[in-house]
């Protein structure tokens, strides 16, 4: 099958989605998501932040589709052409989307864990206005403790549900899930049972914004002042495939391997997370690429730098050579040159 | 020589010198040294640009940057939260940090549920960009007026400035917020 977005076309498997079929062309046309998740099955379609402009709806209909659509839950048809950045009114929706998702999100950035490898921050870098519209009270939670390794900050979270399918599809016995409808809906673990599993802490990698963060990292560092480096460990629970974020010799924090769209590559097991926090532990493969924009490289000079060549005028050589003329000495009995005019 | 780049002036202050012999009254220096003297008296009649310093000073521009301030609120709060961002905009990288989160009978201390428990500058460093005011979002550090950017001292120690010497004094925040009202 055949599709087109934004002008660039690639053949893809049935029952591929817009969405997945964006990431394989890749760039800037991929729509941003929120709670798209590949690794997780079921998930999408709640944020409404991947809308495109369906322009050609398949070569047997090709007719527009009237409104704009949820690429991650849309399946792509024969000779489809979707538009995503290059529609106006992808955008607009965009924004739209964007402001609705900050509506109720506390701007407490400086404080969160989570700020500079957040995905609204992202989203909303990008898409956000730097304005307000919204002059009501924000909804409030009281806090809540969900035992000892992970953090719930019901405040900041925009309800996208991926940790309630980690729970579902990583760990056996769910004991958590969303509570309550509309304004009042909440991530909870049912009657405050601490999450015990040992996939649990996958949540933390999977939460798009801070609302679930690693307890032991708690406020420990921001995370551009770290550096992560890739490491592994024997595991008999998990691949042990591990980017460890450490300050000095210190392991301040474990997390998954995140790809470019923030996706982890493999689950981690919570010993690994949690309580493996020496050097000893790991073996350190190297440094942990980001991509180029990410405030995670501030200060990182690893960068290829190339060589800087100066293209000079002829001319400015000119007077060095009369020069050289001058200093030479030809009629120095050592000198084998002959002798100049 | 053909028109090269020898032959042109580039810089507009190329001179021909000339040898030559000076008449008699030009060989006594007297014009000369009237010339010289008329230039000296002139001066005696500007405006000094020098100023007796301890009892007078000079105006300080609007946008002097003096020594650093962590400002509290008007109820003597810090508002410094340990974001991040001041360290991170750092072109000199003076600013280091260590974050804490605030406990339960301290929310008259600390205006956010995390404060900066170590936050040194280190004024050796220091260029006094005000970047890091600019970076910061809780309109925590300022950069003040004071006339004594940093004082002199023995040690390199002494000019890692802490949270002693950086966090407004209690009584100023008191006399900002009476001020206000």
């Amino acid at each position: 099958m055949k599709v087109t977005i934004d002008g660039q076309s690639i053949e893809v498997e049935p029952g591929t989605t817009i969405l997945q079929a964006a990431r394989m062309i890749g760039g800037e046309l991929v729509p941003p998501a929120m709670c798209y998740y590949s690794k997780l099955k079921g998930s999408g379609g709640k944020c409404r932040c991947c809308l495109v402009e369906v322009s050609k709806g398949s070569d047997a209909d090709p007719r527009p589709m009237p409104k704009l659509v949820a690429s991650c839950v849309t399946g792509c048809m024969d000779g489809m052409e979707v538009n995503s950045k290059s529609s106006e009114r992808v955008e607009e929706a965009r924004k739209s989307v964007t402001e609705f998702l900050l509506i109720n999100h506390p701007l407490d950035c400086p404080v969160c864990d989570q700020a500079g490898e957040c995905d609204l921050q992202n989203l909303s870098f990008e898409h956000g206005k730097s304005k307000t519209r919204f002059i009501e009270e924000k909804r409030t939670f009281e806090p809540e403790d969900i035992g000892p390794y992970i953090q719930l900050h019901m405040n900041r979270c925009i309800l996208c549900q991926r940790c309630v399918q980690v729970a579902d599809q990583l760990t056996d016995n769910r004991v958590h899930g969303v509570m309550d409808r509309g304004d009042h809906a909440n991530i909870s673990t049912c009657i405050s049972k601490a999450i015990d599993n040992e996939f649990s802490g996958n949540m933390i990698d999977v939460c798009p914004v801070g609302a679930l963060t690693d307890k032991t990292f708690r406020f420990k560092s921001r995370v551009w002042f770290n550096k992560p480096y890739n490491a592994h460990r024997d595991c008999d629970k998990c691949c042990g495939k591990t980017t460890v974020w450490m300050f000095g010799n210190e392991i301040q924090r474990v997390t998954g391997r995140k790809d470019e769209y923030h996706e982890v590559e493999e689950f981690i097991c919570n010993t690994c997370r949690f309580d493996k926090k020496d050097v000893n532990d790991w073996v350190i493969e190297g440094p942990r690429k980001f991509e180029k924009d990410s405030v995670i490289n501030q200060n990182n000079y690893t960068r290829k730098i190339e060589k800087v060549v100066i293209e000079t005028e002829e001319h400015i050589l000119e007077g060095r050579e009369q020069d050289r003329k001058k200093i030479s000495m030809p009629d120095f009995p050592l000198d084998s040159n002959p002798k100049r005019v | 020589m053909s028109t090269s780049i020898q032959n042109i002036s580039l810089s507009g202050r190329k001179k021909e010198v000339s040898n030559k012999e000076m008449t008699f009254m030009e060989s006594l220096y007297l014009v000369a040294i009237v010339k010289g003297l008329m230039i000296t008296i002139k001066h005696f009649f500007r405006k000094k640009v020098t100023i007796h310093y301890p009892e007078q000073t000079r105006e300080m521009s609007p946008v002097y940057r003096g020594r650093h301030m962590l400002k509290r609120d008007e109820q003597g709060r810090e508002n410094c939260t340990a974001c991040g961002l001041c360290a991170l905009s750092c072109p000199a990288e003076a600013i280091t940090m260590k974050a804490a989160e605030r406990k339960k009978g301290e929310e008259h201390l600390y205006r956010e549920e995390k404060y900066a428990e170590i936050y040194e500058i280190n004024m050796l460093r220091c260029i006094f960009c005000g970047l890091c005011e600019e970076a910061c979002p809780k309109d925590a550090i300022y950069l003040t007026v004071s006339k004594e950017l940093v004082p002199a001292n023995y040690d390199r120690e002494d000019f890692i400035f802490g949270k002693d010497k950086l966090v407004m004094p209690l009584e100023m925040a008191i006399a900002n917020s009476k001020s206000v009202n």
